[in-house]
């Protein structure tokens, strides 16, 4: 059963997360678990992306997973060549389940292959340029694709093979757009640093490449940091089509190399994740002068609100006429679900462990369903993303952050063009439409609730015992062990087999699913009937 | 889409072919001695390197065993990358004894510590005595070999650390290949029979437990470090696989040292192979193979008549690590399946020979061998060779169904089906359980392809 968060002594949760790490390791963490306070007390600073401790397990990935799994992954004509040994490749071949829908039978579509220069022995000691020049040049041979991304793997960096070089050259050579991404695991701290050696590399090879503009409506925008996990994005396609709103891309749910080089022609960047793409909406902003905003299309409310904000942008009040009846119209449907599925799952708990935006928009569906999240927090955010954009001037660069190349971008002479007048800008933000910010995680959450950045195995153990929530949404590498302790677990890094969760359809799905998973009868057979009942408690042994 | 590579290859220039790997028929190195260790009791694996590759290992074990499996990592930052990252495995096999109280602790290396050269045994070495457990250094770079040697490369460097020689003892060693969690109860099942025996690596409970309703930090089951010990002092040794081009193994290893006797057998896959582990079962221990045994021997027999008709020529592609094609290979033409490719990613120079013993009647006309190759390198081979069905793990998917024709999935990684960790594949009875499931799905695709609806086949 779920415990009351409110018999929980808050001050005894944190004891009991800390009591078994050594002084140094409780000293770090403390500063990574957060109480939230209520709206007129101030809570404490979070500490977020720093380096795990080895030995601690963490659900974190390396820099290759988040530049060449999480933002190319989902590109579809490019060539993702993973340069290095065989696994780093092999376990990034289409695990994350994004999905992607080419525009006729015989465009290309790379992502379900998985290229690799398989580097030998004889390559560690020799170096590996040779190698991955000529698997260039048999990719252009076998494929010919517009463009080709080269990854490097740990092992690479060491050895010192120079993708850049190798690049230009073999671009040179074959005419194909060629780019190299020093994405080796062991830079930064998690697959964070990736994201932003992705979001540098695609902005300078391949955002800015087409000037044409594209399509009739009027209202032309960008979706940032969506990745079409279990097609997410093609119920956002159903919702834009619907409004006559123009996708010029999307980074990089189903998207297209064509899309990114004409991006730069659209009048609004809206941003999902903005951990992970954040860095390309303030480069466009600059360079081109396309405005952004913060918008979330996990949660029915959450759609409603962030389409409200795009009509507002945009202005005309037919466009909004048209926003709010589509709203009304999906409402209605949405609604219904959630009123039944509301009544089966209020007043229970929730937590959610996972990713470095997730655990934050998957609040609103919660919310929707009358649960409290009382524990959440990311893998591999920033303080940015739990407290909001104001503490960036506030956040000092470590070892880890410095090493990660931050470009320094000028107005493009001929294409710059602010879409809206400064005075425009102003009174939209006078009437609450903030551009250029994201308000954070911890800002939504409830007095008594918890923020823990990189949870490692034993906390969430810990949690669990604590407030044994309803659910507990992580990755598969939480799953089992969640079950195991007899809570239902969803994964929101792959949404297990399910999706989409986004726009109005995918909270049905959600209000459903999470209806199935918390009244299941299944944990209730446990216990076998044979066996009298010790009180459950986790026990943990540990060596002092 | 479907990239037709087949009409692109003729553009290819000479030499240039397979340098780049797509789609690769292998997995990286610690990954094999992750799975081999959690057949250990109290265990827990650190891997020396960065995060990523734990993480990335991690989440591969778990979607086909569907248990939480922890492996630490000692978490490389880009001065430990440069500098070596001895003090970094010092502090994470601290951290982890807090956190684990392991029994004992396995350390395997990654591409990135084996780049820099980290001396993983003198680390160990000099800690050792200051942690009082059992420390197991394992070398286990990708850039030599693939999972399966990392596999066989934890089981060696388990036996070397730990293995003894005491009093003489009339048990037997099994030291085991990879196989599933259901097979290695079955084989536990079997040596019982005969007589008491230790087997390495026990993960039959490890990666396939039941509910525990209590949290479990190491999962109970697994080689207990006494049995280990004792292996040294055993009557003899039965090592399934590892006969491909490995310089040694656990069990060359025990009989050198300890001199314990070893019989090296293949993977006991189909009617043959059986055999000849229940045989060597009762040469070793001396006792008379059980009724029941015998039984289930000729219930298989039985069968293989049955289902001859339906069989018989077929036309199949096998691929997957080294050990698990070999048998497979020679249990397919036990039952009269025409192996018209045999595969593997893996490249030590010795496949070729296993797999030409492993079948019966081999005919170098009718059975390509192909080591070393990619699935694209696959497909290219295939393309002529009208298989009517393919057996290997979930990979093959893409091969399958570009040629429409069934995969029966065996081996790691089954991540598009449920219950990959409880196939069973050796002894009578996982012959059984294959060959129902390869005549069934012959039988699906002709009652699919055919125009008349036949509900009696
Ligand atoms: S670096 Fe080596 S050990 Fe790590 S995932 Fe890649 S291949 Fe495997
Ligand atoms: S070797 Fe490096 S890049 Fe590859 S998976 Fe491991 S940490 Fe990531």
């Amino acid at each position: 059963m779920t415990n009351n968060k409110e018999n929980i002594n808050s001050a005894e949760v944190k004891k009991e997360l800390l009591k078994q790490y050594p002084p140094k390791v409780a000293r770090k963490r403390d500063k990574q678990i957060v109480l939230i306070k209520s709206k007129n007390e101030k809570t404490e600073e979070i500490q977020a992306n720093v380096r795990t401790i080895p030995g601690i397990i963490t659900q974190r990935g390396c820099c290759y997973a988040g530049c060449k799994g999480v933002v190319l992954g989902p590109t579809r004509d490019i060539v993702n060549l993973t340069h290095g040994p065989i696994g780093c490749g092999f376990y990034s071949w289409l695990t994350r389940r994004n999905q992607t829908m080419p525009d006729g039978p015989d465009d290309e579509n790379y992502m379900t292959y998985c290229f690799s220069t398989d580097m030998q022995e004889e390559e560690i000691i020799f170096g590996g340029e040779k190698k991955l020049k000529k698997a260039i040049e048999e990719i252009h041979e076998l494929l010919n694709p517009k463009a080709i991304g080269i990854f490097s793997t740990c092992p690479v960096g060491l050895i010192g093979d120079d993708v850049h070089a190798v690049a230009r050259e073999m671009s040179e050579k074959t005419g194909i757009n060629i780019f190299g991404f020093s994405c080796e695991g062991y830079k930064g701290v998690s697959q964070s640093s990736g994201h932003h050696i992705a979001n540098n590399q695609l902005f300078k090879h391949i955002v800015g490449l087409d000037d044409t503009v594209k399509g009739s409506s009027k209202y032309r925008i960008n979706l940032l940091g969506e990745y079409n996990i279990g097609g997410d994005a093609f119920e956002l396609d159903r919702i834009f089509k619907a409004l006559d709103i123009d996708l010029v891309s999307t980074f990089s749910g189903n998207s297209s190399y064509d899309q990114f080089a004409n991006s730069h022609t659209a009048d609004l960047n809206l941003v999902m994740c903005h951990r992970s793409i954040n860095y390309l909406a303030d480069m466009m902003k600059i360079k081109f002068g396309i405005p952004w905003f913060k918008i979330n299309f996990i949660g029915a409310e959450a759609t409603a609100k962030s389409l409200r904000k795009i009509g507002k942008y945009f202005g005309d009040a037919d466009f909004r006429k048209k926003i709010e009846d589509f709203i009304k119209k999906e409402m209605e449907e949405v609604e219904k679900v959630r009123v039944e599925m509301e009544a089966k799952c209020r007043g229970r708990l929730a937590m959610i462990f996972v990713g470095g935006s997730r655990a934050h928009h998957y609040q609103e569906l919660f919310k929707e369903l009358g649960m409290e999240t009382v524990g959440a927090g990311y893998e591999f955010a920033h303080r940015d993303d739990y407290e909001g954009r104001r503490v960036l001037p506030n956040i000092q660069a470590d070892a880890d952050s410095r090493n990660i190349e931050e470009l320094t971008i000028e107005k493009d002479p001929g294409r710059y063009n602010p879409r809206i007048t400064d005075e425009k800008m102003k009174m939209l933000e006078s009437e609450g439409l903030t551009f250029s910010e994201y308000e954070g995680m911890m800002q939504e959450m409830t007095n008594g609730s918890w923020a823990i950045d990189d949870i490692s195995q034993y906390e969430t153990e810990k949690m669990i015992e604590l407030y044994k929530p309803a659910v507990f949404c992580a990755g598969i590498k939480e799953k089992y062990i969640v079950q195991k302790m007899g809570i239902p677990m969803k994964q929101l890094h792959s949404y297990d087999y399910g999706g989409p969760y986004a726009g109005f359809n995918g909270a049905i799905n959600f209000y459903r699913e999470i209806d199935r998973m918390i009244n299941t009868e299944i944990w209730k057979h446990i216990e076998a009937p044979w066996k009298k009942r010790p009180e459950l408690h986790a026990k943990y042994v540990f060596a002092s | 889409m479907i990239i037709d590579m087949e009409s692109r290859k003729n553009n290819i220039k000479e030499g240039l072919d397979n340098i780049v790997t797509i789609n690769a028929c292998k997995l990286c190195t610690p990954l094999g001695a992750c799975i081999a260790f959690k057949g250990i009791q109290g265990c827990m694996t650190i891997l020396h390197g960065s995060q990523g590759c734990a993480t990335y290992i991690r989440r591969y074990l778990i979607s086909h065993y569907r248990e939480p499996i922890d492996i630490a990592s000692s978490s490389f930052d880009e001065n430990a990358a440069i500098f070596g990252g001895g003090a970094n495995l010092v502090k994470s096999i601290s951290n982890v004894r807090r956190q684990y109280n392991p029994e004992v602790l396995a350390i395997a290396t990654s591409c990135l510590s084996e780049t820099i050269g980290d001396d993983i045994e003198m680390i160990v070495k000099g800690i050792e005595s200051e942690e009082k457990i059992p420390i197991i250094p394992v070398s286990t770079a990708s850039y030599r070999g693939t999972h399966r040697e990392g596999f066989y490369a934890a089981l060696l460097a388990s036996v070397k650390s730990l293995a003894e020689k005491k009093d003489e003892s009339s048990h037997i060693n099994i030291i085991s290949g990879m196989l599933s969690p259901e097979d290695i109860r079955y084989l536990k099942a079997i040596a019982g029979e005969f007589s008491d025996f230790v087997l390495l690596p026990d993960y039959s409970e490890t990666l396939d437990s039941g509910s525990w309703g209590e949290y479990e930090k190491i999962a109970e089951g697994g080689t207990a470090i006494e049995d280990i010990r004792s292996m040294g002092s055993a009557a003899g040794t039965i090592e399934l696989g590892g006969s491909c081009g490995l310089v040694s193994t656990a069990g060359k290893y025990l009989e050198e040292k300890f001199e314990v006797p070893l019989k090296n057998i293949s993977l006991p896959v189909g009617l043959r192979g059986s055999d000849l582990l229940i045989n060597s079962l009762s040469k070793l221990s001396g006792k008379e193979i059980p009724e029941s045994i015998k039984k289930e021997r000729l219930r298989l027999l039985d069968a293989y008549a049955d289902a001859h008709k339906y069989l018989f020529g077929v036309k199949a592609i096998v691929y997957g690590e080294e050990d698990l094609a070999v048998a497979l290979s020679s249990f397919l033409s036990e039952l009269g399946i025409s192996i018209v490719l045999c595969a593997s990613g893996s490249n030590t120079g010795s496949f070729k020979e296993e797999v030409e013993k492993s079948i019966i009647d081999f005919d170098e006309s009718v059975t390509h061998i192909a080591e070393g190759v990619d699935f694209e390198k696959i497909d290219e081979i295939a393309a002529e060779l009208e298989a009517e069905i393919v057996i290997g793990n979930s990979k093959g998917y893409k091969l399958a169904s570009k040629f429409g024709i069934p995969l029966i999935r065996t081996g790691f990684p089954i991540h598009d089906r449920f219950g990959g960790q409880r196939i069973q594949h050796v002894g009578y009875k996982g012959a059984m359980m294959l060959l129902d499931n390869i005549v069934n799905a012959v039988l699906e695709t002709q009652q699919k392809n055919s125009s008349v609806i036949y509900n009696y086949m």
